[in-house]
């Protein structure tokens, strides 16, 4: 598993391939087409985290102080920003997940994605992701 | 003066503004107008020249801010024809005036066992401050429904209607549907039961009709900003006879006549409901706005408008897919709707990459989504200042949107 920060220096050089506008969003939709659904049994009310605008589902699991984690939306940009989200968090040590910098977003300039806080559930994911790798490095799960 | 299209798109900056590198086409209109040069001239100059508090000073700068605020009342009261200038209440917006009716007038008329009624297509802003009041005062609260073109349901209102209605609340136009509401009729219905109404204009001021004494409304909320004024300002209009009847909103300086330790009397109207130091520079800038309109013939802006409008729906109805919300009888300048299989956020997020600003969600009418069991919808709504080319540049764009979505 690389480390976060290596991952996400990737998502950047990814990115920069990319300057226009339409293509950033062509990728991420197409990351978000390419996400396997979440499983029936995922999709579940306590793992809805609520936008004001789209629904995303979150499903957590805590192996060995490791996060493991799936997502969905009913949007595809969002899908596809949760889809970069678990590339970078998902199966990495809890405590690292806790110190992690999210700096991806902005340098790929998707941060309004991050900040427009109740358009989306996006930042409600990252707090529900740290919260859940706080418990998970704790041993409480 | 002829209807100059040019030249009054010459008159709002902020339309010449490239937004992703793409011309800025501004459809998001029933959240806020862009301001016309007069309006912003008329901020800076208040700022520049005349800046003072108002209706205490003895000095020269003060007067001329008094005389500047107070001149803008009549201004408004021009634009709503109302009989009197104290009938008209600076409030913060459309959501200020009507929490303060319904907590004065709740206060004063409203009892246990009362029926308030507001509409399934009221803005959360014309719905929740009447909840709070029906919790507050133990009264019931009652809600007229709409068909499926977006009309409402008459004949329930009708029902609904007794001498137990104490206050009507609805929005002259619906914010998501565009639908304008029988105004005249619903609140000759009101009145013929004993009830008073408030009409939300926040969406129709700028668009329709105006004229609170032909509706014989008993209060009429509106902001500043939808009309092409400043944030910040808004009005509440009361017929005289309900405004003296009702305590204050809120206390504090402005509103008192005389204050002792044992009691305090309250100002006139319509100081009375204006505590504290208000929004000075607000009913200036919302005067320099009516102005501008008034410098055009009203029915010339509603003639330009519905052409956008139909033209808007004519073509994208042509769209894949695409479904309107909202086919009431009588509409104005709101364009909502959803394209199947993809979802409003998507297609708004997108739409900005081309410079084009909608709308996207459920434009806090979350009744009306329940209604029609959706999440939300894309809204393009329309001031006088688009065009069909913003229209064209709109449907391109949805087409652009769709193909990169693979569809
Ligand atoms: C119909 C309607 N009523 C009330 C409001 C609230 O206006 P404001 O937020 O300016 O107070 C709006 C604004 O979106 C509206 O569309």
């Amino acid at each position: 598993m690389a480390a976060i920060k290596d991952i996400q220096a990737q998502i950047i050089e990814d990115f920069s391939f990319l300057p226009e506008w339409d293509e950033r969003y062509a990728y991420l939709i197409e990351l978000g087409q390419k996400a396997p659904p979440l499983a029936e049994a995922y999709r579940t009310e306590e793992n809805i985290v609520r936008g004001c605008q789209s629904l995303v589902w979150l499903h957590r699991e805590c192996r060995q102080g490791e996060v493991y984690l799936q997502s969905d939306s009913d949007s595809l940009i969002v899908k596809g920003l949760a889809a970069l989200l678990l590339q970078v968090f998902s199966g990495q040590p809890a405590e690292a997940v806790l110190k992690a910098d999210l700096t991806f977003f902005e340098a790929i300039g998707l941060n309004k994605h991050l900040s427009s806080q109740r358009a989306n559930g996006l930042m409600a994911m990252v707090q529900e992701i740290k919260a859940f790798a706080a418990r998970c490095a704790g041993g409480s799960i | 003066m002829t209807f100059d299209i040019k030249k009054i798109r010459s008159d709002f900056p902020i339309l010449t503004t490239f937004v992703n590198g793409k011309p800025l086409v501004y459809l998001d209109n029933a959240a806020t107008t862009q301001k016309p040069q007069p309006v912003i001239d008329a901020i800076i100059d208040y700022y520049t020249r005349y800046n003072s508090n108002i209706h205490r000073g003895t000095h020269h700068l003060s007067n001329l801010a008094t005389e500047a605020h107070e001149a803008a009342r009549k201004t408004v009261q021009m634009y709503i024809n109302a009989q009197h200038e104290h009938e008209v209440v600076f409030t913060r917006g459309t959501t200020e005036a009507i929490n303060l009716v319904a907590f004065s007038f709740g206060e004063a008329f409203v009892n246990p066992g009362d029926d308030v009624i507001v509409t399934e297509m009221d803005h959360h802003s014309n719905f929740v401050p009447w909840q709070m009041m029906c919790e507050r005062r133990g009264a019931n609260f009652h809600v007229v429904p709409f068909d499926e073109n977006g009309d409402l349901k008459l004949d329930v209102y009708q029902n609904l209607l007794s001498d137990k209605t104490r206050i009507v609340a609805f929005n002259h136009v619906s914010n998501s549907l565009g639908t304008i509401n029988p105004a005249r009729e619903m609140i000759q219905m009101a009145h013929d039961a004993g009830a008073a109404v408030l009409v939300d204009a926040a969406q129709s001021v700028q668009h329709i009709e105006h004229d609170v004494r032909a509706l014989d409304a008993d209060f009429y909320a509106f902001s500043g900003h939808k009309i092409y004024g400043p944030t910040g300002i808004g009005v509440l209009y009361g017929k005289e006879k309900w405004l003296n009847a009702m305590p204050p909103y809120q206390g504090g300086g402005e509103m008192i006549d005389l204050v002792t330790i044992e009691k305090t009397t309250y100002n006139k109207l319509p100081f009375k409901f204006e505590a504290g130091t208000p929004n000075i520079v607000g009913p200036i800038g919302l005067a320099a706005a009516i102005d501008y309109l008034n410098g055009m013939d009203f029915n010339e802006i509603v003639t330009h408008e519905d052409d956008a409008l139909n033209y808007g729906r004519e073509q994208l109805t042509q769209i894949d897919g695409l479904k309107i919300y909202g086919n009431a009888k009588h509409r104005t300048s709101i364009l909502a709707f959803n394209i199947d299989g993809v979802h409003h956020y998507d297609l708004g997020t997108l739409l900005d990459t081309h410079g084009i600003a909608v709308r996207t969600g459920h434009h806090c009418t979350q009744p009306i989504m329940q209604a029609l069991g959706i999440e939300g919808t894309v809204r393009a709504s329309l001031a006088l200042y688009n065009t069909r080319e913003d229209i064209d540049a709109l449907v391109l764009s949805i087409h652009k949107v769709l193909k990169l979505l693979g569809r």
